[in-house]
Parts: C-alpha cells; sequence; structure tokens
C-alpha cells in the first residue's frame, strides 16, 4: 500500500505552477495567457461555454495538447520541474505514477474489451506490480470504494451502465494513489441522481486521500458542491478566478455575472 | 494560550462595498460605507438594521464570498479582504463557522455525514465525527430514522436545524449566525440558544443575525447598527 501514501508535498509551495499557458490553433487562440497555481489538497474548477477554451487548457496540462508557450511546473518528488521541458518517455513516467485523467466519456478512459478488475490491475502493473494476488485484491478493494459489488470484478465495462462505467474510470485512474487528477466533464452525461452520487464520491476521494484536481465542467452547481477555487474562462482567456462561492455570489466581470444570472434555478 | 481577552477575534475597520452590474448599464450599487466592529472572544454581538440594510452583505464579507471595496476584515490574525483563496479555505476548516439560512449539500448524502463533514475535513476520526453529529441531530430534536437520509427532502425546519448542527460540529473560534432561530419552534429555539450560551463559554467571539427580539436579549451582549454604515444618496459615509 505504499503507492496509497505518496511524499507530502511541502505545504508552503503550489504543487502546480501554471505560466502564461498559451495554445493557438493557427492564427486561432484555444487559450492564452493562462496563469495559476494549484495548492496540494485544492479542487481548482474550470468553468465557461462550449469553445471557451476550457478543454484545450486541460489538455495542455495533462500534456495531452503541447502549448505554444508557457510553462507547467510540477512538484516532482525531485523537486519542482516544467513538465514541458521533460523528456517525453519522463514525462509519460509522471502522468501514470502521479497524474490521473479522468475523459467525460468512461469509454475513452476504459479498455472496452477488458475486465473491470483488468481495467483497475493494468495500471497498478504499469507502475510495476507484479504479484497477481496482491493486484487483484486492490481491485476488488478499490471496486468497493466507488460502490461496484466484488462479484462484477469480472464483467466488462461494456455491461455497466454509465454511471458505473464512470466509477469505474475513477477506480482506474485512482488506484495508482497519484496526487493530481484531471477530470473533464466529470458528471457530464450522466443521470442527475447518478451525478450526485459520483459527486459524493469524489468529494470523500478528494479528502481522503489528499487529492488536488482540476475540473473542467459548465456545470455551476457541481462546481459549487466540488471546487475550492474556481477559474472562469471566455474565448481563451481567464476573466475571473477566485473562492468558489465568492466568484459564484458576487461575480466581478461581466461575463461571469451574465453566466451566473444565466443558471436556471429549480 | 496567551490570548488577551481584550484582543478582539473579529474586527472590521473602514470597510465598503459596491455591486457593479456589467449587465445593466454598468450601474454602481455603494452598498456600505465605513463599517467598523468587533467581536471579542466569549461575546455575542448582534447586527440589527432595516431590512435591506447590509446585515447579511457585511456577514458575506466577512466569511468571504463577497468581495469589499476598501477597508479590512482580520479575524484572527488574517485580513479576509487581503486573503488568497487558499488561506480563506484554511480560515474556514478551523477557524471560521457559518450558519447560513440556506443548507446547501451533496445530494444523496446521509444528514450524520453532512452535519460530521466539518470535523471529517479536520480529520477528525469517522467515530469520533458521526459520534458529535448524532449528539447534535439528537439536541436539535431532528428523529434518528431520518439520520441516514439526505436532508434535501426534509422540512424547511428540519434543514434548518441540520445546518444548526453542522455549523456547531466544530468547536470554531469565530461564528458567523444570520438568522439561527427563524422558522424554529419554541423547544429548538432553546437548543440552539443553549448551543449558543455554550459556544460562548468556551471562548467563541459571535456575529449573529436575529429576527426574534426574544432570542436576540437572550444571547447578544450588544449590538451594531448596520444602518449607520449605508451610503447617503451621494456615496458618502452617513
Amino acid at each position: 500500500m505504499t503507492l496509497m501514501h505518496p511524499l507530502p508535498v511541502a505545504a508552503d509551495s503550489p504543487l502546480l505552477a501554471v505560466r502564461d499557458l498559451t495554445k493557438r490553433y493557427g492564427s486561432r487562440i484555444g487559450c492564452a495567457d493562462v496563469s495559476f497555481d494549484l495548492w496540494p489538497g485544492e479542487v481548482l474548477g474550470i468553468v465557461g461555454e462550449s469553445g471557451s477554451g476550457k478543454s484545450t487548457l486541460l489538455s495542455c496540462l495533462a500534456g495531452h495538447l503541447r502549448p505554444d508557450e508557457g510553462e507547467v511546473i510540477f512538484a516532482t518528488a525531485q523537486g519542482p520541474r516544467d513538465v514541458l521541458q521533460m523528456a517525453e518517455a519522463e514525462r509519460r513516467r509522471l502522468a501514470r505514477s502521479d497524474w490521473a485523467f479522468v475523459h467525460q466519456n468512461p469509454r475513452d478512459g476504459l479498455r472496452m474489451g477488458v475486465t473491470a478488475g483488468g481495467n483497475v490491475g493494468e495500471r497498478l502493473m504499469a507502475v510495476g506490480a507484479r504479484h497477481y494476488g496482491d493486484i487483484r485484491a486492490r481491485a476488488t478493494d478499490w471496486l468497493g470504494r466507488v460502490e461496484i459489488a466484488a462479484e462484477r470484478i469480472d464483467d466488462r465495462p461494456s455491461a455497466f451502465s454509465g454511471g458505473m462505467q464512470q466509477r469505474l474510470q475513477i477506480a482506474r485512474n485512482l488506484v495508482t494513489g497519484p496526487r493530481l487528477v484531471f477530470m473533464d466533464e466529470p458528471t457530464g452525461g450522466l443521470d442527475v441522481s447518478v451525478q450526485a452520487r459520483l459527486l459524493d464520491l469524489l468529494r470523500g476521494l478528494v479528502r481522503e486521500m489528499g487529492l488536488s484536481a482540476i475540473i473542467v465542467t459548465h456545470d455551476l452547481a457541481v462546481v459549487r458542491l466540488l471546487a475550492d477555487r474556481l477559474m472562469v474562462m471566455k474565448s481563451g482567456r481567464v476573466v475571473e478566478q477566485g473562492l468558489t462561492d465568492q466568484v459564484l455570489d458576487d461575480p466581478q466581470h461581466a461575463y461571469t455575472q451574465l453566466l451566473v444570472s444565466s443558471v436556471l434555478q429549480v | 494560550m496567551t490570548t488577551h481577552m481584550t484582543q478582539p477575534m473579529i474586527r472590521v475597520s473602514h470597510l465598503s462595498k459596491n455591486f457593479t452590474l456589467h449587465n445593466q448599464g454598468g450601474t454602481v450599487l455603494p452598498v456600505m460605507r465605513g463599517a467598523d466592529l468587533t467581536v471579542n472572544p466569549g461575546e455575542c454581538v448582534g447586527l440589527i438594521g432595516a431590512s435591506g440594510a447590509g446585515k447579511s452583505t457585511l456577514m458575506r464579507m466577512i466569511w468571504g464570498n463577497y468581495l469589499a471595496a476598501s477597508g479590512s476584515i482580520m479575524v484572527g490574525d488574517l485580513d479576509v479582504v487581503q486573503a488568497e483563496p487558499r488561506q480563506i479555505i484554511a480560515l474556514r476548516r478551523a477557524t471560521l463557522g457559518y450558519v447560513s439560512q440556506f443548507l446547501r449539500v451533496v445530494p444523496r448524502v446521509p444528514t450524520l455525514d453532512v452535519v460530521a463533514e466539518p470535523l471529517l475535513v479536520l480529520g477528525t476520526p469517522v467515530i469520533e465525527a458521526r459520534a458529535r453529529a448524532a449528539d447534535l441531530l439528537a439536541r436539535l430534536n431532528i428523529p434518528e430514522r431520518l439520520w441516514s437520509l439526505s436532508p434535501t427532502t426534509f422540512s424547511g425546519g428540519e434543514q434548518q436545524r441540520v445546518n444548526i448542527a453542522r455549523g456547531f460540529a466544530h468547536p470554531y473560534p469565530a461564528l458567523l449566525l444570520d438568522e439561527p432561530t427563524a422558522s424554529l419552534d419554541a423547544a429548538n429555539r432553546a437548543v440552539v440558544l443553549s448551543l449558543i450560551h455554550e459556544a460562548k463559554a468556551r471562548g467563541a467571539a459571535i456575529l449573529g443575525i436575529f429576527h426574534d427580539e426574544g432570542a436576540r436579549a437572550q444571547v447578544c451582549d450588544r449590538f451594531v447598527d448596520v444602518g449607520s454604515f449605508t451610503p447617503k444618496a451621494d456615496g458618502a459615509a452617513a
């Protein structure tokens, strides 16, 4: 279980420091001049309408897209390093051990032809686990944590509901004890009641594991419940950032005021 | 503890607040000018003033979800006006509690866990946190058969009592109470007032809004009239 207790990062330094990150698609801006710090144990929400650049930003941070300018400095066990300057092999190793990425569509984050237990165990093997009994025991433990019955361990995800698939994707991502989790609309496409269960699960895991997370969503109700801090994006730029309830309750920027006042009340 | 009892736990100085309505022609509404108040440990200060005078606004500025235009808000040794988000997050975890008028929770989370959560966040063992939550829920007359259900389906009065239980679960040194006794029956009102008395006795600094004059008289040591901080039409302090 040593993987479950990563080296604590000094609480007086950020886990991730992003500086002036810019990504262009030809002459069009994907995201521009984005800077922020993410601290250990913090959940940062990124909101904005589709096309605002929030998914581009997440992809650049997670290494799925190569930004044109800027720095993404991660507090590795060996000290702060600019991820963008790392060799590909080193960055991939970091992505496997310290990071996780939860896709909106679980099919993008799962191997649909492999059993539930295999999906979770594969990640452990990728970071060096070899003992079959241990791998299976940890996979079973994680299925339980995401509320999937142990007897479903040999079923393929294609036999699962959308909510179960999303929980399995979370188990697959968190089993290696990452320190930073990227999530792209993790509750999108789920029924409202399933969303609530997933939100509660994510909150519990963040609290128990001391995770830091960056969550991209267009759902302001989701960020209010999940995120400590909020960044609002429009046309590729951050127009406002701050404490989540401050940005939602007392928005300063015209666009944020419009976004918040456009939410339908139930 | 070497804290001097004369050192205020909450100190608001020269505080002002505007709302700028960008989508209504950029109208600037000055809502507060020159607000000053202190709350000492073991003291309960009541905010009074007409509806719309800015009692809740002032409370939200101390909580940090409303931004100040100028001035300072010291809670312990942190100035909320200048603080980084993560400093306010830490302040809210350990030092500053807030019972608002609305219960905002993740749907489907059991009431017992909703009340225990502030303790769990601070690393209190689950069994201990749940025991404290159960004690508070029992005192506030929430029937035990409801503890395993989400409070989202509860009546308004029940939700308010769950919110109060959650707010009193951790012994915060500073507490903000927005109408904690509104819409409670006499028995539950008495429980809330005794929780406030107990918090004062352990040294908590409490700032409250109480429309209920009887409750106000029983727990408040003094009052601050927020109406005196309402800007005149020309924007100058009253």
